[in-house]
């Protein structure tokens, strides 16, 4: 029973700000909201009809989902390339390491108000970088077919950094004999990184992976910077989402709602990943 | 150790033109940074213009700081992130220490249960913790900001995986000296942690540092406000937008953070492989 | 745990430390109120110099300004507050938050504090205009503070360069688009140099639309806040309108525009004339290294312009001391004199009439005539989008507006689809 007690108060505050709150959530999401004096009724399925029926909500799942297909293989393959070129000895590769590194430590919120400015049409750096080569201006975040891409960008920039050391350790704890041993039968390097390294950095990639997908749907702070889910929803992300109509229109019944499809997704990518894990991993 | 592909490393030609495609990658990662420094100690004039004539100025600091009360912003998330890792450590050591090396009915239940926070995380469930925090009267307070967090399942995670590898013969070893359990936990298993919590702590402090959408909305006033909302608050765009202060604020508010982590970087960067994460 | 209480305590300490009022506080009566900011300038300093001049000449309240961002952010804090047991006292949101205010059990008006014959006389000052958005079935639920109109800046060098009068800014929309014709440059590869026109939407498009729609004969809803007529033909016309200069005589910038960055887009020299609000003077005065001229909107079948900016309203749940403080305080801000100060400091418009008589600002008009042009807008002014659920409603107007701007859906379809949500949203209020 020793072991129960230890575990007790770690596993109370788990169970009242993760479990708890998952299922009073879908609890709620079956109320109507309450408002002034309204109290809240069961309504049953009612805000889920709405969720089907809300062109906005589509609107969000969808950019949600080519918002992590848009960044997370982006941000591991550059996180790998960083790690290979730094593991490699490149001169200066110490400042190349802090280079990569440094927008992960940054707020995410700081970060959007320098790409903002960098976005600004016209006048900001990249209009005037562009322009240098004759391109025509745009406008980054205020079209729709470019919005959600310029996020992706920050992102990406943001991100690949963190991955590249947990690549970076991975590959420098690799024993040189291995490479030393493919050498000697004649594999040749890209030979060797395919069917040596990637295999053993499965378990990395995979850590980095789970990461890359969480912070896919928890990372909405960009928009509220930079966009605020504009144009026209264009950059209207799950969780903004829920954040707008939870805390700015107040309808909390249907903020409980969409919180229940995002966890269904989180969970479904969670189970997934659990499988992956119990298939493809190789164990050094 | 070293790098360790001696064999497979380019030579010549190969190494040249790596090395051109890292460096130019590395400058355009660090093109946002650069340009916000750029803009930060300049007036609002050249905030567009890349004159190298331009005067330096200070003045966009002392504006920022002024504007808005960032000492107080700064001491909240201090206290925050203190409190926070203070609490994390704890927690995660004792519940990591009950999974490796105590046996009790539903371990891997409650195991699996823990696990369920790495994908689930208090930010997705802004709505109901908001609900909860109202109802436990801590909302718009430091503590209120830090409570979901302060059981982290990827702390527990990396403890147990830490833990396990311990050589059950030094656990032996002190129980045979008369150790409680409790003892045992402090002059073993705690000390061989060590790159493992260290590790830990500094992904624990940047990421409640950097927090951002949690806070919002629990805090309401300045005495609770991080720097990262105080940050949003200040340069909210309802204002015509004044880069060169607004970059000053965001460089301030990023500074600590980013100095801290340019003198410890090489403990920054070891620790993390030193622990071995996989 | 010992830890915990050890650090809780911490904690407490230091927030006691830091954060407590010396111990009169029985003797002073709080007034907290929460605060945004909108317009460029120093507001904040001027607002906690107000309260600071306030306090010294009522020693027993005590005034705690809370600056809370962008009105969106105000208002999500004041409720906030509100939900959560600790209402501010009173704060300054939107004139347009009233109905959701009222819903949200969060106000109550001001009738019963309005007793004697000054304080009648006091609030029949304000300008009708003003007080379309503040009073709803009889009562009155906002008293006006910090308002304003849109007007047209316009840069009088540009003007002169493509031989147009600098002391004739246009006053028809034929005019506004023949001008900006006039004022748009090309370089040689055909890219942009200098737009002629540019209206923002980002923010609240909404706002700036409604100036087009009330211009062509139309405003977006009934005096209830219960119904939306975003599909009229007028309506649609005057999306038609600002579409067209983006496509059809592209004088005004592609995509969507930002709110913020519009001020510094004109300082820039990027644009001839840009429309915004009138609380912007001050910042415009300050900053624009140029030759620029203030003008009303044009008229499309009519001069006009929406209403703008905020309210100051009084929270429920406070102490009878509390309000009667906080109403000391409003009335003690919108003096003619104060009033008549505050818009000089900022360019937001006095809200009573008497304010423009008082000595100062007659002398400030003179030497600054483009500061009367908003007052001279009022006859012509409406009132702005408000309606029940007022944010999730003008979401839809301002998706349905950015998604014609963009070229996603034609002006009639988005109109027909911002009205369809917006019938959705407020049928239970009809009921």
């Amino acid at each position: 029973m020793y072991g129960w007690l230890l575990l007790l108060p770690a596993m109370a505050l788990l169970a009242l700000f993760t479990h708890y709150p998952a299922i009073a959530n879908l609890w709620h999401s079956f109320l109507s909201t309450p408002k002034g004096d309204r109290p809240a009724v069961f309504v049953g399925l009612e805000n889920y009809q709405q969720l089907v029926e809300d062109p906005i909500f589509w609107q969000a799942f969808s950019n949600n989902f080519w918002y992590a297909l848009g960044t997370i293989p982006a941000s591991i393959a550059l996180a790998l390339l960083m790690a290979v070129w730094v593991n490699d000895r490149i001169p200066g590769r110490g400042i190349l390491r802090l280079a990569f590194f440094t927008p992960t430590i940054l707020p995410m919120i700081a970060v959007a108000n320098i790409w903002l400015f960098f976005y600004t049409p016209e006048y900001g750096l990249l209009e005037q970088f562009t322009g240098a080569f004759g391109l025509p201006s745009h406008n980054w975040l205020g079209s729709k077919s470019t919005a959600l891409a310029a996020l992706m960008v920050v992102t990406i920039w943001k991100e690949a950094g963190f991955f590249m050391i947990f690549y970076l350790a991975a590959l420098q704890s690799m024993s040189p004999h291995l490479a030393d041993a493919a050498a000697m039968e004649g594999a040749s390097r890209g030979y060797f990184f395919r069917r040596v390294t990637l295999p053993l950095l499965m378990p990395t990639t995979l850590f980095v992976l789970v990461n890359a997908v969480i912070n896919a749907f928890r990372l909405v702070d960009h928009i509220v910077v930079m966009t605020r889910g504009g144009p026209d929803n264009a950059t209207e992300l799950l969780l903004f989402y829920i954040y707008e109509i939870g805390f700015r229109f107040w309808d909390s019944a249907y903020a409980a709602a969409l919180t229940m499809v995002l966890l269904a997704i989180l969970g479904v990518v969670a189970l997934a990943q659990f499988f992956l894990l119990e298939r493809k991993v190789h164990y050094q | 150790m070293n790098a360790t592909l001696h064999v497979y490393e380019p030579r010549g030609m190969g190494r040249a033109l790596e090395a051109t495609g890292a460096w130019v990658l590395g400058l355009l990662w660090v093109l946002p940074l650069l340009y916000a420094f750029w803009t930060a100690f300049h007036t609002a004039e050249f905030s567009t213009r890349l004159s190298l004539s331009a005067p330096l100025t200070l003045a966009n600091f002392v504006t920022a700081w002024h504007a808005a009360p960032f000492a107080r912003y700064f001491l909240n998330t201090l206290l925050l992130v203190t409190m926070v890792l203070a609490a994390q450590l704890v927690l995660t050591t004792l519940a990591a220490y009950a999974f490796a090396r105590f046996a009790f009915p539903g371990r891997n239940v409650l195991f699996a249960l823990v696990l369920v926070q790495l994908m689930v995380m208090p930010d997705v469930l802004i709505v109901e913790n908001y609900r909860t925090m109202t109802a436990l009267g801590l909302k718009d307070t430091i503590l209120g900001i830090g409570l979901p967090y302060m059981a982290s399942a990827f702390g527990i995670f990396l403890l147990r995986q830490t833990f396990k590898s311990v050589p059950r013969e030094l656990d032996e070893a002190a129980r045979v000296e008369g150790c409680t359990p409790l003892q045992v936990l402090w002059k073993v298993y705690v000390p061989l942690a060590r790159p493992t919590y260290l590790a830990y702590a500094l992904v624990s402090v940047s990421y409640h540092w950097n927090n951002f959408l949690w806070p919002l909305i629990i805090t309401n006033s300045v005495e609770a406000r991080p720097v990262t909302v105080g940050l949003q608050v200040f340069s909210a765009t309802d204002q015509g937008i004044d880069w060169s202060i607004i970059t000053a604020a965001t460089l301030l508010s990023t500074a600590p953070l980013l100095i801290a982590f340019l003198l410890f970087q090489r403990q920054f960067v070891q620790s993390f492989m030193r622990a071995g994460i996989r | 745990m010992l830890h915990r209480s050890i650090r809780n305590g911490l904690v407490a300490l230091l927030a006691i430390a830091l954060g407590c009022i010396p111990a009169f506080a029985q003797t002073q009566t709080e007034v907290s109120f929460y605060y945004p900011v909108a317009v460029g300038g120093p507001i904040t300093k001027i607002i906690d110099g107000l309260a600071a001049d306030f306090e010294k000449e009522n020693p027993g309240i005590k005034l705690k300004p809370i600056y809370s961002g962008a009105y969106q952010d105000s208002l999500t804090k004041a409720l906030t507050a509100v939900k959560g047991g600790e209402p501010p006292v009173t704060s300054i949101l939107l004139s347009t938050d009233m109905y959701t205010l009222i819903d949200e059990d969060a106000i109550q008006p001001f009738d019963d504090l309005i007793r004697t014959p000054e304080d009648k006389a006091w609030l029949k000052s304000f300008y009708p205009a003003f007080m379309e958005n503040s009073q709803t079935g009889g009562k009155t639920w906002g008293i006006p503070f910090q308002r304003s109109t849109i007007v047209l800046y316009y840069n009088k060098e540009m003007f002169k360069e493509a031989g147009l009068d600098p002391n004739r800014p246009p006053a028809t929309w034929k005019e506004m688009t023949e001008y900006a014709q006039k004022l748009t440059k090309r370089d040689a590869s055909g890219k942009v140099t200098q737009w002629g026109v540019q209206i923002p939407s980002t923010g609240f498009p909404y706002w700036l639309f409604q100036a087009l729609a009330i211009e062509n004969g139309a405003n977006l809803m009934n005096a209830a806040g219960t119904q939306t007529y975003f599909d009229k033909p007028e309506v649609i016309a005057a999306v038609q309108y600002w579409v067209d200069l983006v496509n059809k005589y592209k004088v005004h910038p592609e995509g969507i525009v930002d709110w913020g960055t519009t001020p510094k887009d004109f300082f820039e020299k990027k644009v001839a004339m840009v429309w915004t609000t009138t609380g912007n003077l001050t910042n415009f005065k300050n900053n624009a290294k140029l030759d620029f001229g203030v003008a009303m909107l044009p008229a499309g079948t009519q001069r006009g312009s929406p209403t703008g900016g905020g309210n100051f309203y009084m929270f429920k749940k406070s102490t009878p001391a509390q309000r009667e403080a906080a109403f000391k305080f409003i009335k003690w801000l919108t003096t003619p004199q104060r009033a008549a100060q505050w818009g000089i400091d900022t360019g937001y418009v006095a809200v009573r009439a008497d304010a423009w008589e008082t000595p100062v600002m007659k002398q400030y008009v003179a030497g600054f005539p483009l500061a009367a042009v908003a007052r001279d807008q009022l006859p012509f002014a409406k009132a702005e989008l408000s309606t029940h659920d007022n944010q999730r409603v003008t979401k839809t107007l301002n998706d349905g507006l950015q998604a014609a701007l963009t070229g996603t859906k034609t002006p009639e379809q988005a109109m027909k689809d911002a009205q369809a949500q917006s019938e959705r949203i407020l049928r239970t209020y009809r009921r």
